[in-house]
């Protein structure tokens, strides 16, 4: 992984330094809160329901084992004890407080993180597939493009004051685990018909109140040439992008109201303006320089088979199972990858504790060569366990409570913080997630239903990604009251789709009722294998609106 | 400044939260920022309120809190005089006592039990 050099340090502790001159100021009243909020956002610092609330960068998903024990300490030394890993691979701390987030900032800044551009009108946490480095057919590690994105992106004094948030997710695999054609710019690792690495473009997806499916509007772009399409893009969007509504501000706004031919149009004229002035040419060297860091970790020459591997599965149902629902096949002869559920049954999603993380810090060291991967869908993973090590893996993940056997299935839920703890939500959404799981809870049934996304969203921001749920749940303020509107068919991947909605909503004590109908009309009409989804294209919402209204 | 107020509502608090450590607390009849939302003051329309609100966005008040709106609350009279103030909105009544998910954490984690 990335290691920082002598000018990062220098940037994320002048960074630090300059953050805690500005506390003392605003704490002094030198500072007024319209002039210090533009600067605590930029740093990560919001203002929450209860509280203050801390969002750390984890680029592109990515921690090791000395930072996640930083990230457990912080938790512990400064918070209440947990945190909680959000939809864009970052962790988040809701009861910080102002005057020692400057001591915070600086204890990330001794394990190289930061909270730099996680919050404010600039360009945000690049994400990427939470499997990259590891997955079998990966075209190449995504990371590394987003590690140069990251250097170009950060301080960048042109896109600092952007009219709104902007968000950019690579992936490097057929299948999009880091929902690319949802995000502000979504780029796909390629191969050209000769089988030169190229990067698809795709601009204007996102979630939140108008939802967009990115479009493709540069294809197949040389590396070299990246950065200098990225800055085309960023540029049209500073020139053109509203600034007077921060409703419609987004880039997503500015592709669907110029259209998807002008704006590819745009880019391409300040692209070649770009190409023509040479600066932005990513060196060879410099990609190479970058490259390096994501080298394969030193693997094991390991036969795939492993004898005591499968004696452990024969002989332990509970650990099969595990196997069966949260590993995935490594690219390396012998490993597996391990995906690590935050999604106990009637847990919170996505949080976790000092502890727990304390604890995954040492499995990682003494069986995942020292990562830890954060997934969009508030999970972690451990990319690197060798399959020899994976029962004891198992065993202290259970002693940890994080072994809930659910990747993929009806629990593994997506929700926001919600009302609970945000200061934009309508509506709660942890004890919505938290009722679905109880009432999904047996393995037996959540087998039986299979893969299936549902995704909570406490308000029309869509922090939980609800559009791209499978089943989708909306918290609306009906007249002061909590009500959830639902929407089928939502997908995130490389089949992307944006869910309709189902019809009224429901009330917090119905919801889980219509939850549970729509599981039973998909079963009652799949045919074969499908899954939820499959099912729901072939079928259409009608069978679905009929048993849930009449 | 952000109105969370009930359309229509009668009677208002004012809160707002601690410059320093984002702490939720409410306008006091005595003029000063208290933890307990039980210690609001509870003003009676909105020329009680306008008058209030003058006094808490002044610098004298306004200088350690953060993010000060008024909210509607419930006619008192229809309360315990102990715990007279009651927000009509759910969203004042998670942020006065914490976390609906989590008992433990903010002030109904401080709240003498029952």
């Amino acid at each position: 992984m990335y290691r920082y050099d002598e000018f990062d340090h220098q940037m994320v502790q002048a960074r630090v330094d300059q953050f805690r001159e500005q506390v003392e100021r605003r704490l002094s009243g030198a500072l007024t809160e319209d002039a210090f909020k533009p600067l605590r956002l930029m740093n990560g610092v919001y203002l929450q329901l209860h509280a203050y609330m801390l969002r750390i960068a984890i680029p592109y998903g990515t921690v090791s084992s000395r930072q996640m024990r930083k990230l457990a300490h912080i938790a512990r030394e400064y918070d209440r004890g947990y945190g909680h890993f959000t939809t864009r691979q970052n962790i988040q701390f809701n009861w910080p407080e102002l005057v020692r987030i400057p001591d915070i900032l600086q204890e990330l800044a001794d394990v190289e993180m930061h909270a730099i551009q996680t919050s404010g009108n600039c360009i945000r946490n690049v994400t990427a597939d939470q499997y990259a480095g590891a997955i079998v057919d990966e075209i190449e590690d995504p990371r590394i493009l987003s590690e140069i994105i990251r250097q170009w992106s950060t301080f960048h004094p042109e896109f600092s004051f952007l009219p709104r948030k902007f968000k950019i997710a690579v992936s490097a695999h057929e299948q999009d685990r880091a929902a690319i054609r949802f995000h502000d710019i979504g780029i796909s690792i390629e191969r050209d018909p000769a089988g030169a690495i190229g990067y698809t473009v795709y601009v204007g997806g996102g979630l939140g109140r108008t939802p967009f499916i990115g479009k493709c509007i540069g294809t197949l772009i040389a590396p070299r040439d990246i950065l200098a399409y990225l800055e085309a893009v960023m540029r049209v969007y500073n020139r053109f992008g509203r600034r007077d509504n921060s409703y419609k501000a987004r880039i997503k706004i500015l592709v669907h109201e110029i259209g998807e031919e002008a704006m590819r149009q745009e880019v391409e004229a300040e692209f070649a303006k770009n190409k023509s002035r040479g600066h932005l040419a990513l060196p060879e060297a410099e990609q190479a320089r970058i490259t390096a860091y994501f080298a394969d970790p030193e693997f094991e020459d390991l036969a795939e088979d492993c004898a005591t591997f499968d004696d452990a599965r024969r002989d332990n149902a509970d650990f099969d199972h595990w196997v069966r629902q949260n590993t995935v096949p490594h690219k390396q002869s012998g490993y597996v990858i391990v995906n690590v559920s935050l999604k106990p049954i009637g847990g919170v999603p996505g949080d976790a504790t000092d502890v727990q993380m304390d604890g995954l810090a040492d499995i990682a060291e003494a069986y995942a060569l020292d990562e830890i991967r954060v997934t969009h869908e508030q999970n972690l993973v451990l990319p690197h366990v060798r399959k020899q090590d994976l029962y004891t893996v198992y065993q202290k993940l259970c002693d940890l409570d994080l072994a809930t056997s659910n990747l993929g299935l009806i629990t593994d839920q997506i929700a926001c913080p919600g009302l609970d703890y945000c200061n934009l939500a309508n509506a709660r959404s942890i004890p919505i997630a938290q009722q679905v799981s109880e009432r999904f809870a047996s393995r037996e049934r959540q087998d039986a239903i299979g893969k299936l996304s549902i995704k909570i969203s406490g308000c029309i921001n869509a922090c939980g990604h609800h559009h791209i749920g499978n089943i989708g749940i909306l918290g609306v303020d009906k007249k002061g009251t909590e009500n959830y509107q639902l929407t089928l068919g939502g997908r995130p991947d490389e089949q992307a789709a944006i869910g309709e909605i189902t019809g009224p909503a429901f009330t917090e004590d119905t919801v889980v009722d219509a939850i549970e109908t729509i599981v039973d009309t998909y079963l009652d009409l799949k045919i074969d294998q499908e899954n939820f989804i499959d099912t729901y294209r072939r079928v259409g919402m009608a069978p679905f609106k009929e048993r849930l209204y009449g | 400044m952000a109105q969370h107020a009930t359309k229509g509502a009668r009677f208002h608090a004012i809160t707002a939260n601690r410059l320093d450590n984002g702490e939720v607390v409410y306008f006091h009849a005595q003029k000063n920022w208290q933890s307990d939302i039980a210690r609001a003051a509870v003003l009676d329309g909105a020329d009680a309120l306008d008058a209030l609100m003058i006094e808490a966005l002044s610098s004298r008040f306004s200088q350690t809190v953060v993010d000060l709106y008024a909210f509607a609350v419930d006619d008192p009279a229809n309360h315990d005089a102990n715990a007279p103030v009651h927000p009509l909105s759910v969203r004042e009544i998670i942020r006065a006592a914490g976390p609906t998910i989590r008992l433990d954490l903010g002030k109904q984690a401080d709240a003498p039990r029952a």
